[in-house]
């Protein structure tokens, strides 16, 4: 049997009346890279901030390497939420990068990058500078860790983020459209750190407007449309032809661009 | 116009002393007020929710009558349900909950300005509530509620002056003692102001130097 490091199912999101997830079901194999695409609205960020327990799903259920992720099913199919140190512990197990990269303005790299060890893990401070700096030389980084977020490019901060997230050592990386504030040069340095973090065998999930980047480093494509998901398997599965109609429409707002990367 | 200089200088001590009881009722009700105020945000934010109308009706209700009337109420009006206090601690006591209604609008506009992604970059890393608040919300939102903070401490220093009505032995009431003792109105209150402003621009000077102390963060959240 795969051991999934994420399984979602039957996971519905509602904000006020408007429904933006149904009934979404996705299992996601430790180790490997699951892109989730589709267009503006599908409810893919919703999905990955309900993974992270940024938003809280109206129904259905997820879990982290078997526990579940806020609530819990009771026998009868009621859920109940669970007590905020269970919910903690799970999330241990998960980093996220957003797309504004959301460092803390007044902090150096470093300090960013150590705090939760310091505030969370209650490691002392050199120590945790020292586990930092590791994370920082990981995304090649650490002649810039006296800097300040607002002495950074882009790219260099989206960077710290990552080893912020890492320095936690989650097993699980959520990244939602972590290049989408990047002009294209920077989204490349960006790009190849998660390669590698990919290629070391973390688990992670990436929302991203960057087919190329999905088709060539994604073990799984899922594609959403509505709030649903409409296609789910391999890069060649997925975009390879025939071509799921909805999909191939989707595809060619990219190639109206220009962006001829594909397939 | 002249300035009665041997006038000034025989009161100097008393003067002084006046002096030092503007600064403290100033420093210390600011302080007051600062500390209350920041509790009345938080309370108004993470608190129970049958708190919030509570403290918005407070906050309405000092914000909405002068300052004076409140002080008269509290000095005057007090005793009646059982609060008799001397001048300065009612002096203090009104200075703090006056000012603590503004500080704490201000500080609800600095959280408010906290960038959500900020505080949830902390949730997902198992940052508690009181450390998102502590290491998070409050550095940042300092940058931002500074200048309005510094407005609002000028404004607490120049308000010392209502305590005069109350007796409070501070500036105002000293020197219109002098004043009226000698029969030199206008000299005593231009020299009242020269004190007041003197003080107010050493404090928006302390205001500008915490400014670009902080500033080095940058202001932007880019």
């Amino acid at each position: 049997m795969t051991k999934y490091a994420i399984t979602v199912e039957g996971l519905s999101k509602s904000f006020g009346p408007t429904q933006v997830l149904h009934g979404v079901d996705l299992r996601i194999e430790e180790g490997q890279v699951t892109c989730l695409i589709g267009p503006s609205g599908s409810g893919k960020s919703t999905l990955l901030r309900c993974m992270a327990f940024l938003e809280e799903a109206s129904a259905g259920m997820i879990t982290i390497n078997g526990q579940p992720l806020g609530f819990d099913t009771l026998p009868g199919g009621e859920r109940r939420r669970l007590a905020p140190e269970q919910i903690r512990v799970v999330r241990a197990q998960i980093g996220m990068c957003f797309q504004q990269f959301n460092l803390w303005p007044h902090m150096t790299a470093l300090g960013n990058v150590s705090e939760a060890l310091k505030t969370v893990k209650k490691i002392a401070k050199p120590e945790a500078e020292e586990r930092a700096m590791v994370q920082l030389k990981k995304v090649g980084l650490e002649a810039r860790a006296g800097h300040y977020p607002s002495q950074l490019s882009g790219g260099q901060q989206q960077r710290v983020a990552i080893a912020r997230a890492l320095a936690l050592e989650p097993k699980i990386m959520l990244f939602d459209e972590p290049t989408s504030s990047l002009d294209p040069e920077l989204t490349g340095e960006v790009l190849n750190v998660m390669r590698s973090l990919a290629q070391d065998g973390m688990t992670m999930v990436v929302v991203s407007h960057e087919i190329g980047f999905a088709a060539s480093m994604g073990s799984k494509i899922a594609f959403l449309d509505h709030g649903k998901l409409l296609l789910e398997g391999t890069p060649q599965q997925v975009f390879g032809k025939p071509r799921h109609p909805r999909l191939d429409q989707f595809l060619d707002t990219y190639l109206d661009r220009g962006a001829a990367m594909l397939v | 116009m002249t300035l009665d200089i041997d006038l000034i200088t025989s009161m100097g001590p008393e003067l002084l002393r006046a002096a030092g009881v503007t600064l403290s009722t100033w420093l210390c009700g600011a302080l007051a007020a600062l500390v209350l105020g920041f509790v009345v945000a938080v309370a108004r934010r993470y608190g129970p929710s049958f708190l919030n109308p509570i403290l918005r009706a407070y906050v309405e209700l000092m914000r909405g009558t002068p300052f004076l009337i409140q002080l008269f109420l509290l000095y005057y009006g007090g005793p009646f349900v059982g609060i008799s206090l001397d001048p300065i601690p009612a002096g203090l006591l009104g200075l703090s909950v006056y000012g603590a209604a503004y500080f704490s609008e201000i500080f609800r506009a600095g959280f408010e300005a906290v960038p959500r992604g900020h505080i949830e970059a902390g949730e997902c890393l198992g940052l508690s509530r009181t450390q998102i608040v502590v290491r998070i919300m409050l550095p940042e939102m300092t940058m931002l509620i500074l200048p309005a903070g510094v407005n609002m401490m000028i404004i607490m220093l120049k308000e010392t002056a209502v305590l005069s009505f109350i007796t409070v032995p501070e500036l105002t009431f000293k020197i219109s003692q002098i004043g009226s003792a000698n029969y030199a109105f206008v000299e005593s209150l231009f020299l009242l102001a020269c004190i007041y402003w003197g003080l107010v621009e050493l404090c928006s000077h302390l205001g500008y130097l915490a400014e670009s102390k902080v500033r080095k963060y940058g202001l932007s959240h880019a």
